[in-house]
């Protein structure tokens, strides 16, 4: 379904940098759907840690954006609808991008405040640092700002 | 921040020229050793603000301005429809009308005494707060439309505090101009079970001992003094702000070429105001007020249940309620002609002097009280409204520390249970359902709100009149 370039030997992960009040969430894979479906779980890292979160309940997402960067916002930004009106956390995601469009699919389970002891809501995902490219070596990077 | 840059026009003022595409000056606010402190990306952005179309005056940064989104935090920004002026979602920011309650209790730092613990099990019990929880109130869609459109009011009507409280709250607790149809069904679902909550992250409810009085006289009119008791609620418009702030920042970003608009930053996301995109925006935003409003009222209508538990002759007033990330139309006399303006506060607090024609009669000889919060054990402040006019910056002032480590540091650099403990020893009660954000919310990874409210004072964009110190604390 997928029409992008997969490169090889790149192993993907999820990154929180620092910026100011805020966090900034960055995922790195080998094509452009891996490095959303990191920075869907760098996101959860900045409320807890996505190891102790059962995949219990799945959703899906459907976002369409006029660029790859429009599309990682509207991607994290529907996740954190969704972990907001259902009090969901994620911990496992699925995503595939043909074109501008985007299908997602999230696994997780209701919050549970004495085991994952969120830290912060998400508030929305911003265009502050926001890049969506490919690098050198063929990683994906795809990163925005937080606000939490 | 580099000052060298700088044009230094006071000890406490520091002008940029325009230059490239700036319409307008940068002004910020500090003494030597703020503006030394201050992310470079503080001056960028304020630049980048005095960029936009209609900015009226120049941009201002506040003493306590970090590198924020679009806008620095603390960033304050006036627009003339008149001339082309934009309203910026970027320049309100996603906790639209994120704000500060103070409530007068009448009781005695001794008063406490034996009954603190219980009296914070009790807070921490009825006030729901933290990731995931709910309010006990579920809004049909009438009511949210009634909610949207009438604020701390609605919230009165329905039980939620009392019909004097209205005076005490910016807008008497009613945003005009609100369009509760501008709010999106995702918005309203996003909100549905949210009423009454505090939310997490730097927002809380904390019990407070005013340690110290610097202005005998406002602090006599507020109903202060040394020793007594008040309770501030810090907490804004909940999910229902962060998702308007989401959907429009989007769509005034993608719309901005089509307006003739050329962005500095995609974050400085604008419409002209007389757009049907701009005029969409103000009604949502305006809405948006109101949630924060009412939700304030709600939480307060529940202090005051808790108080009463403890305390049953306590009726717990509204000292006053004042709003942080903001645009409000407001009039303002520019080289000797009155214009009405869009003035955005992001971070900032508004701060009217005395005389203000737009002060509740309350605090028409004063001035309105501007609060400046701190964070879990260290101090908040009370100031009121400058004595001069006209008032600096379109009448604003700070509104916090701001943060000193990420919370990624700050995480690496506290425990939370520690964290906790080490207040207890202090005689201060911390209260969260999360002992992570605890170590992310940890004092010392926030600024000394002392250095920021002096220099606020010295600036003259408010007067210092009370220290707070805390007491119990509700942390989200």
């Amino acid at each position: 379904m997928t029409d992008e370039p997969h490169a090889l030997g790149i192993e993907p992960r999820a990154e929180l940098f620092p910026h100011g009040a805020d966090v900034g969430v960055r995922g790195i894979g080998p094509s452009r759907a891996s490095a959303f479906e990191q920075a869907a779980l760098a996101l959860t890292s900045a409320v807890t840690d996505p190891a102790r979160i059962a995949p219990q309940e799945r959703i899906e997402v459907a976002c369409e954006a006029p660029d790859d960067a429009y599309l990682l916002v509207d991607w994290l930004n529907a996740l954190i609808y969704e972990m907001a009106v259902r009090r969901l956390v994620f911990g496992r995601f699925a995503v595939s991008i043909d074109g501008q469009r985007l299908y997602g699919e999230a696994w997780g389970e209701p919050v549970d405040r004495s085991r994952h002891m969120p830290a912060v809501e998400p508030k929305g995902a911003t265009l502050t640092a926001l890049k969506v490219e490919r690098g050198p070596d063929g990683a994906w990077a795809a990163q925005c700002i937080v606000d939490v | 921040m580099d000052a060298s840059q700088l044009h230094q026009v006071s000890n406490w003022e520091w002008r940029l020229e325009p230059k490239g595409a700036m319409r307008v000056p940068a002004v910020v606010y500090g003494e030597q050793r703020l503006i030394a402190e201050m992310d470079d990306k503080v001056l960028e952005q304020i630049s980048n603000v005095a960029c936009l179309p209609g900015i009226v005056d120049a941009a201002f940064a506040m003493p306590d301005a970090h590198w924020g989104y679009g806008f620095p935090i603390g960033g304050v920004a006036a627009f003339d429809a008149d001339e082309g002026g934009v309203v910026s979602a970027g320049g309100v920011g996603f906790d639209i009308s994120c704000g500060v309650r103070t409530l007068l209790t009448g009781l005695r730092v001794d008063d406490l005494a034996d009954r603190k613990d219980a009296l914070a099990e009790g807070l921490f019990r009825t006030i729901p707060a933290g990731v995931g929880s709910t309010g006990k109130i579920a809004l049909d869609e009438t009511q949210m439309d009634r909610m949207l459109e009438g604020g701390a009011r609605w919230a009165v009507e329905q039980g939620y505090g009392r019909t004097e409280d209205l005076d005490r709250i910016e807008e008497d607790g009613s945003m005009p101009g609100a369009q509760a149809e501008a709010v999106s069904p995702r918005a309203r679902k996003r909100q549905r079970e949210e009423m009454g909550t505090l939310g997490s992250g730097n927002h809380y409810l904390e019990v407070q001992e005013v340690a110290e009085v610097l202005d005998d006289a406002a602090a006599r009119s507020f109903g202060l003094a040394a020793g007594d008791i008040v309770v501030s609620i810090h907490c804004g418009s909940r999910g229902l702000g962060h998702q308007i702030g989401t959907e429009f920042l989007r769509e005034m970003a993608l719309a901005a070429p089509a307006h003739g608009i050329a962005l500095p930053d995609l974050e400085l996301a604008c419409a002209p105001i007389r757009s049907e995109l701009g005029q969409r925006y103000l009604g949502a935003m305006r809405a948006a007020i109101n949630c924060a409003l009412a939700n304030r009222q709600i939480i307060t209508h529940l202090t005051r249940r808790i108080f009463a538990d403890f305390f049953p002759d306590t009726t717990l007033p509204v000292l006053f309620d004042v709003s942080h990330n903001t645009c409000k139309q407001e009039t303002r006399e520019i080289a000797g002609e009155k214009r009405r303006l869009f003035v955005h506060r992001k971070g900032a607090t508004r701060a009217f002097g005395a005389g203000h024609p737009d002060l509740p009669p309350a605090f028409a000889d004063t001035g309105q009280p501007v609060f400046i919060g701190g964070s879990m054990g260290t101090a908040s402040a009370i100031m009121v409204g400058p004595a001069q006019r006209p008032e600096h910056a379109f009448a604003s002032s700070c509104h916090g520390a701001g943060r000193r480590l990420s919370r990624h540091q700050a995480l690496k650099q506290w425990q939370g249970r520690a964290v906790v403990d080490e207040l207890r020893e202090r005689g201060i009660i911390i209260k969260s359902p999360s002992i992570r954000g605890v170590a992310e919310e940890a004092p010392g990874a926030y600024k000394d709100v002392t250095a920021v409210v002096e220099a606020a004072h010295l600036a003259g964009l408010s007067r210092n009149v009370a220290t707070l110190l805390p007491v119990i604390c509700i942390k989200g």
